[in-house]
């Protein structure tokens, strides 16, 4: 199935793709497989029982990459998958999905991407995950990602969240379960305005000896949209947990961070760091003196922080 | 030519009481000098650097630059006009990196070996600072020649620079005089620098001294700086120097 001009477009915001990307992919368009591919060492299959794919990354798999964008521009689609990724040990490779909806129309247009991953012994994935929507019809675009995150033996992982423009309404849910020596570092960076709403929902728990999590949170809410942060760090062992929110609120917006930590070892090391607050009116000033007028000046403010 | 005429900046006092931080105050700054303002504190000199930048909004009076009046511009316009201003306490951005904010003073898009070269000017080794952040983790010296160098990049006619060497160490400081000193040299435009350091009142076409809010002495540093040596301001000079009160 070839994409049209608005496909394309969104395949570029959610995952820098311009063209046919290299090595493994899957790009979905309105709920079917636009084009797939394989590589010697990273296999992707079709589930039997349900809709999406499980992708086998052979264990030592090295500078590899897979590509799964999603692309939505029916209006009034409903899309929901399960996708199911296995890393086997040793391996090194970075995973870049992300969903973009384009709706013109009325009705509202929702997909839903069930994420898990098993990550195996010494395995490391770099995975990004970008979040787009656009159009101007009345129906919303709609959003629910999941991702499940088990990761064995010291395995490293590294979580990029985006989210910066359009979709309306969002609710995120993580979980991650990490064994002895493991690493996970998540940063999420969203973006609300108009009447949007965005949940994320992070639960980590820190099973194994020596394991650690870096949960980082950059949001910035806008006009009348809403925010809710919950993270929470659980600590059996010897681990360290450290979650950061930090959010800019500006116009009649409203923000909700949540923190959480729960150490039941006497070697868990658990920090959490929540800040809300609007922009500093010394960097608007400065800013204003390098030539820039104050929205020129909030731009800037908000673009970096959300880099 | 900067002209300051009859301005005034009021502020609520306790109670009822309203205090005038600058009080009737007259200064003409000619093109191409480098004025050293000083005087004790709470004199009102770094109140008159913000109402020049538009920071603060004069209570009456007139500021004019170059013959068009100011007074009423803001300081988008005011720094589009031809003025820049080096913070005393540089601003810290999450996010934004040294060489966005060069990229922002420059107003166009510099290359990072021109940012670089900035840097440089401010005693930075440039290849250690294009791309950190400009946060928290910068040291004070470090912040307060990263924001020198975006006044340098700026280029104006105007640079106004609000005192300098406060919160840096001596170290720093020591860099910080070759800084000026080369500026002095190179720089086209007009340079008001607030200060109590002496080594830079020594690199001063002309030394302004403001006190109570108004001007007290004005003239070529050699007639003034001589006289501030011997005097009390110079005893309160001195006490600043040494981090204590008057």
């Amino acid at each position: 199935m070839a994409l049209d001009a608005i496909q394309k477009n969104i395949l570029h915001e959610v995952a820098d793709l311009d063209g046919i990307p290299q090595g493994a992919y899957n790009i979905r368009a309105n709920g079917t497989s636009a084009g797939r591919n394989t590589t010697a060492n990273i296999d992707i299959v079709t589930k039997e029982d349900k809709p999406g794919i499980d992708i086998i990354i052979k264990p030592g798999t090295k500078g590899e990459s897979v590509h799964i964008p999603v692309v939505l521009t029916e209006s009034g689609l409903k899309d929901m998958v399960y996708n199911d990724f296995y890393i086997g040990e040793d391996a090194d490779v970075t995973i870049v999905a992300g969903c973009g909806i384009s709706n013109c129309g009325d009705q509202d247009s929702q997909h839903d991407g069930i994420h898990t991953f098993h990550v195996g012994k010494n395995a490391k994935i770099k995975y990004v995950e970008k979040h787009y929507g656009e159009g101007d019809g009345k129906g919303a675009r709609i959003l629910n990602p999941v991702t499940n995150v088990y990761q064995e033996e010291g395995s490293y992982v590294e979580m990029e969240m985006v989210q910066i423009k359009g979709v309306d309404s969002t609710v995120r849910t993580n979980l991650a379960e990490l064994k002895e020596g493991a690493t996970l570092l998540i940063h999420e960076a969203l973006m609300t305005h108009g009447s949007q709403s965005a949940t994320s929902d992070y639960k980590v728990l820190l099973q194994g000896e020596g394991s650690s999590a870096d949960v980082v949170s950059r949001s910035v809410a806008k006009d009348d949209s809403e925010q809710i942060f919950e993270v929470s760090i659980e600590g059996d062992c010897a681990c360290n947990g450290h979650a950061a929110c930090d959010a800019i609120i500006m116009g009649n917006a409203h923000v909700v961070a949540i923190p959480k930590l729960d150490a039941k070892n006497v070697d868990a090391a658990l920090i959490h760091e929540a800040a809300i607050g609007k922009i500093a009116g010394d960097q608007l000033i400065k800013l204003m003196s390098l030539g820039l007028t104050e929205e020129e000046a909030e731009e800037q403010i908000v673009a970096g922080f959300l880099r | 030519m900067l002209e300051i005429k009859n301005l005034t900046y009021r502020v609520d006092d306790e109670g009822d009481c309203t205090k005038e931080i600058i009080d009737g105050l007259d200064l003409t700054v000619e093109d191409g000098k480098f004025i050293v303002i000083t005087g004790p504190n709470g004199g009102g000199k770094s109140t008159l650097a913000k109402l020049i930048m538009g920071v603060n909004q004069l209570t009456s009076g007139q500021i004019i630059l170059d013959g068009v009046d100011i007074s009423e511009k803001n300081i988008t316009e005011r720094a589009k006009m031809g003025i820049s201003f080096a913070f005393q306490a540089p601003v810290h951005f999450k996010g934004i990196r040294v060489i966005d904010l060069l990229r922002l003073a420059a107003g166009e898009k510099i290359s990072v070996a021109e940012a670089c070269e900035y840097l440089s000017k401010v005693g930075l080794c440039a290849k250690d600072y294009v791309d950190r952040e400009v946060n928290s983790s910068l040291s004070g010296g470090e912040l307060k020649r990263i924001e020198i160098a975006t006044v340098l990049a700026r280029g104006t006619k105007l640079s106004i620079f609000d005192e300098p060497e406060a919160g840096i160490d001596l170290w720093s400081f020591q860099n910080l005089i070759k800084v000026f000193e080369n500026m002095r040299k190179t720089i086209n435009g007009t340079i008001i620098v607030i200060s109590h350091q002496e080594r830079i009142l020594n690199i001063a076409d002309e030394i302004v001294v403001i006190e109570n809010g108004k001007v007290k002495a004005k003239g070529p540093k050699d007639e003034i700086l001589p006289g501030l040596l011997g005097t009390s301001a110079a005893a309160s000079i001195a006490c600043e120097m040494l981090g204590g009160d008057q």
